[in-house]
Formats: structure tokens, sequence, C-alpha cells
């Protein structure tokens, strides 16, 4: 035994080494369970150094930059190149500066608004290894983060804690091919699961070949992770087809364009609603959808105020007579007294549209001329003449039956080349013999 | 067998000159390696394919006699490296002990002041740093990471030109004993 430790010293060390690491790693698989105290350790003295670093860089990183520029520009030009590289100089700071009130006012706009519980936080550094997609943030336990949770911005989700230290958090982006997350489409709601590959885009699984998803829909949280709240937005699709299963729905993430700097972490989520409609293309203005008064009730068509046809005009003015006489439509029996209908006037006035349109054209009214026109009486007056007609031909009659006649009161029957009704009178015709006017219901 | 190889297999190598790095430096390099590693890819992105504690790792295992001060060293930094990623403890910590262990075996055989050699071995164990941990990555925790060869080998080939320079300043560090 001596003998081979002695042997192959090393290659036991080694072996020792490698074998002690993979029951560490195997007890951190099996129990779900970080060696915390090492991680803290290493973060604890990472950290500090990290955000030194950033406040160091931030603070002077502007001022070497500007310098560096300056001398370029000299060297370029002596005179007025120099003028104008200042003014660049002030310009492109000036919207850098204001890029970044912009930024940060979106922020502090999307989180007094938004109802989820955030806190704000920096990214101040990245992860460790070529491929991870995890970023440190300057916010820690302290600030009352714990693992899990969702982290965001106003353009969408970003990532979830992994693990919350201190005075720092590791989050871990969605582009981290073990990331995961529930999304809905917002069209069709179709679910699926969202997954990071490495890359700028991500994957959202799942969702069958039936289903229909289209190229540049929106996809949102649907909070069936229990992580992110639903109704965030996740990414716009890039690409989609079928797969052998499920399709290949491919999104580009929108909380992560233009690179990861300020976050919120959500301390308390609240879910929302997923909305409806596309998000409109820029450069149009859509108004908003018409909001109805909930109590206001929806008139029936026949009792609309705003009369759009003929017929309904003459209605109105039928049942104007009849109210200001006191009658009721529909209760009299065949032969009672009807309202006397000849008060009604000016309907012709009221019902031009009962006339041919003006803009017939020549032909038409050629044609028109042309056709021997219908012999009407003399004084076609829609309401004088059937009991003018009945007292001058007629013989009186104790009490004539309701004839058809009343239908002529109908202006829209009546000639339009016809002249108008004759003016109104102050006591109704009568026909002679005490004959009562033609009764019925309009 | 040419008078190249001859040297090149029999040359003098790091370990020959006996000198070696202080322990400060033994520690301090490292975690400068771990904070570029941490930090400056988020202002300079093309920079996250560098794996400087990998370059330490070889640099120390191709400097030093033996290999179990080697084990140890990539053990430790690969523990480091964990700690600041999200995966469980002792996925870099073993991939580092191998490299550690295998580096300071082959710099028993070759000359590693060459930089020939020097830039083929850099290359060579970044590859397999890579290809070990998406294998451990597969098979210990069971997750579906992708391995992109050819990307793999032109980052291998950036991380192996960079050795160069770096091995040189590491060099310059060295104190005779």
């Amino acid at each position: 035994m001596d003998f081979f430790l002695s042997r192959y010293r090393n290659l036991t060390v080694l072996l020792i080494v490698i074998v002690a690491q993979l029951l560490l790693l195997a007890y951190q698989v099996k129990s779900n369970n970080n060696v915390a105290l090492i991680r803290v350790w290493a973060v604890t003295a990472v950290t500090p150094v990290e955000q030194g670093l950033e406040l160091v860089r931030r603070y002077t990183w502007g001022f070497v930059e500007d310098y560096f520029v300056l001398l370029g520009v000299r060297s370029q030009n002596e005179k007025l190149q120099h003028e104008n590289g200042q003014l660049k100089l002030e310009n492109h700071y000036l919207k850098a500066e204001l890029s970044t009130a912009d930024r940060a006012q979106a922020l502090s706009v999307f989180q007094a608004h938004s109802p989820s519980k955030t806190v704000a936080a920096r990214v101040i550094g990245n992860g460790t290894g070529a491929n991870s997609k995890v970023v440190f943030v300057d916010r820690g336990a302290v600030s009352g983060i714990e693992n899990g949770m969702a982290v965001v911005t106003p353009d969408g989700i970003v990532g979830k804690v992994v693990d919350a230290y201190p005075m720092a958090s590791l989050v871990m982006l969605i582009t981290d091919p073990t990331f995961a997350a529930g999304v809905i489409s917002q069209k069709n709601h179709v679910r699926g699961t969202l997954k990071g590959l490495g890359q700028t885009k991500c994957l959202v699984d799942y969702a069958q070949n039936e289903e229909k998803v289209d190229e540049g829909e929106w996809f949102y949280t649907s909070g069936d992770d229990r992580i992110f709240p639903r109704g965030f937005p996740v990414g716009q699709v890039s690409s989609v087809r079928n797969g052998k299963t499920f399709k290949e729905i491919y999104l580009v993430p929108s909380g992560m364009q233009g690179g990861v700097e300020e976050v919120l972490i959500m301390l308390q989520g609240q879910h929302l609603q997923i909305p409806d409609s596309a998000t409109a293309s820029s450069g149009y203005k859509i108004l908003a959808a018409p909001n109805d008064a909930p109590g206001e009730p929806v008139q029936p068509t026949g009792q609309s105020t705003v009369l759009t046809t003929d017929a309904d005009r003459l209605r109105e003015q039928y049942k104007q007579s009849g109210e200001a006489q006191h009658h009721v439509f529909g209760e009299g029996l065949p032969g009672s007294a009807p309202p006397d209908f000849t008060k009604i006037q000016g309907v012709r006035a009221t019902a031009p549209a009962a006339r041919p349109p003006e803009t017939a054209t020549q032909p038409n009214r050629e044609r028109e001329a042309a056709q021997p026109k219908p012999v009407t009486p003399p004084a076609a007056t829609p309401v004088e003449t059937p009991a003018k007609a009945a007292a001058a031909t007629a013989p009186p009659k104790p009490k004539p039956r309701p004839t058809a006649p009343i239908l002529v009161t109908d202006p829209t029957d009546a000639d339009p080349d016809a002249p108008p009704p004759a003016p109104k009178t102050d006591k109704p015709a009568k026909p002679p013999g005490g004959a009562q006017p033609p009764s019925g219901n309009p | 067998m040419t008078e190249y190889t001859e040297r090149l297999l029999t040359g003098p190598s790091r370990k020959d000159k006996s000198e070696r790095m202080r322990v400060v430096w033994l520690i301090v390099v490292p975690l400068i390696a771990i904070l570029f590693q941490v930090w400056v890819p988020r202002h300079v992105y093309f920079l996250q394919y560098l794996e400087l504690p990998l370059l330490i790792t070889v640099h120390f295992a191709l400097g030093r006699r033996g290999p179990i001060s080697s084990v140890f060293y990539g053990m430790a930094i690969g523990l480091a490296q964990d700690s600041l990623s999200h995966q469980p403890l002792g996925m870099f910590g073993i991939v580092k002990t191998l490299v550690g262990y295998f580096a300071s075996s082959v710099s028993q055989r070759f000359d590693v002041q060459n930089p020939i050699v020097t830039f083929i071995l850099s290359f060579f164990f970044y590859f397999f740093h890579e290809f070990f941990y998406w294998v451990l990555a597969r098979a210990l925790l069971g997750q579906a990471m992708i391995f992109n060869p050819e990307q793999t080998l032109l980052f291998g080939l950036l991380n192996a030109a960079v050795a160069l320079p770096l091995f040189h300043i590491l060099d310059k560090l060295k104190v005779a004993s």
C-alpha cells in the first residue's frame, strides 16, 4: 500500500481532490442546497471591489474620454475643427446626459405607476464563465432581496435572482441556457415555456404545432411560474416554424435591448392584464376605444330621436298629431273616431328625400319627360283630396266606412311634381251631410 | 529527431531556473484574473471569452516542479470561480484541477518556455477546459448546454495568443530562489 501511494502519489492526490469535489457537487445537487459560506465569502470579497471599480469608472472615464477626444480633435484641425469638436463633445455629453435622465425617469415612472413593489438596482458585474449569462447587482438581502425574485425593466423581464448576498445579488438573465419561465402569447393566448439559449434570442418551447403564433407577435409572462407576475412583456417573435412535436418560436427579449444597466427587482409582484390589442406600430396614433356609459340604455331604433327615413318622419308626425288630440293609437275599435289627420302639415316639406335626386343623369330625365305622366286630380293635396272627392262624387251617407283613401295621404305615394298642399284651414273639412272623415289606424 | 525537436524536448523549462513567484503574487494574480473576468466584459463585451483564470492556472502548473501543488492551485481558482457563478461549487474546480495536473505533467517533458509550445498548450487546455466543463454540466447536472466546437476553437486561439504576453509578464514577477 505504501509502495502504491509513494509510486502513484500525484495520481492519488489528484483522485482524492477530484472525488472530494464530486462529493461536494453531489451533495449540492442532491440536497438542492448551496454551500453558502464559501459563496458569501467570495462575493463579499469581490463585490466591494467591483462597486469601487464601477464608481471610479463612472466618474473618471468621462474625463479621460474627453481628454483623448480633445487630443484627436486638436490634431485634426487647428481652429475650426477644434471648435466644432468641442460643440460635438458638448452635444454628445448632453445627449448622454439626456439619455441617462430619460432612462432613469422611465424607470422611476414605471416604478411609481407599477402596482408591484420594486427596488431599483444597478448592474455592477458579470458572472464567471464564458457562456454564463448572470450578472451581479448592487442590491442584496439588506435591501430585502431574496432568491427567486423577478428582475424587470419597463421594457420587459430581465431575469431572476438566483443568489441574494448581503450587499449584492446574482441575477440569472433570461438568455441563460438554464433559465425558464412561463409565457403566453398576446393574440391567441398560446402558452409556452421561455428558455434561454445562451445567445441574444430566446426559445419558447412546448407550444403545440397546431396553435397559431405569428411573427412579430408579443409574448407576455403568464404568471404560471410563480416568479414573474402575469402580464409583463417578454419579447417579440422573430421567427416561427413547426418542429417535430412543438413549435420552435424564437423571441427577441424586449427587456434587454441596448444592454442591462438599471433594473427593478420585484419585492412583491402584482399580476397584470395582458393587453388585448396588438401594439401599434410607431408613427400612428390610435384613439382610445369608445367608452359607452354603463347606465345609458341603448334606444330602440323605432324610438330614436334622430329620424333617418321618410317613414320615420311621417310616423312621428302622425304620432304627434295623435298625442295633440289625446288619441292613443291602437286602442280604437273599427269605426271609432280617428284623430284628425288633416291637421298634419308640412309633410312634403319635411320629406325632401322623397324627391328624386337632383343629380339624376340627363338621359333619365329625358326618359321620364318622354313618358306619359299619370293623370292626377287637380287638387291632389294629400289630406283634403279624399274628403272633397268623396263629397263631390259619392252620395251622402250617414256613416261612411273607412276605406283605403287614407293611404293617399302618404306623401311618398304622391307625385313629387305635384303642387304643394293647400293652406291649412282652421276647421277640419267635413263632408257634406255631416259625414265624418275617414277613420283608420295609420 | 531533428535538432529543433530535440531542443524542444530536452531544453530548459521554467522550473530549471529555480525561480518562484512570491506567495503574495500567487494570491493576488488569480484574484485580479477573476475580477477581470467579472468586471471587464461588462464594458468590453469581446473580452468575455478571455479565460484568464485558466491561463493563470496553466502558467502556474507549467512553472512548478510537482503536480500536487498545481492540483490544489487549480482547485482553489476553480472553486473561487464557482463561488461567483450560478452553478454548484465544484464544476470549475474539477476542470481546473485536471488542467493543473495535466499541465504540470506536460511541463516535465517539454520546454515550456518555447513560445510555440506555450501557444499550443494554452490552446489545447482552453479547449479541454471548455469541453470537459460541458461534459460535466451534461453528465452531472443534466443541463442541456450548447457546445460549439468552431467557436471554442476560435476562442482557444484567442486565449493562446493572449497567453504569450501574459506568461511573459508573469515571468517577470518571479524571483530567483
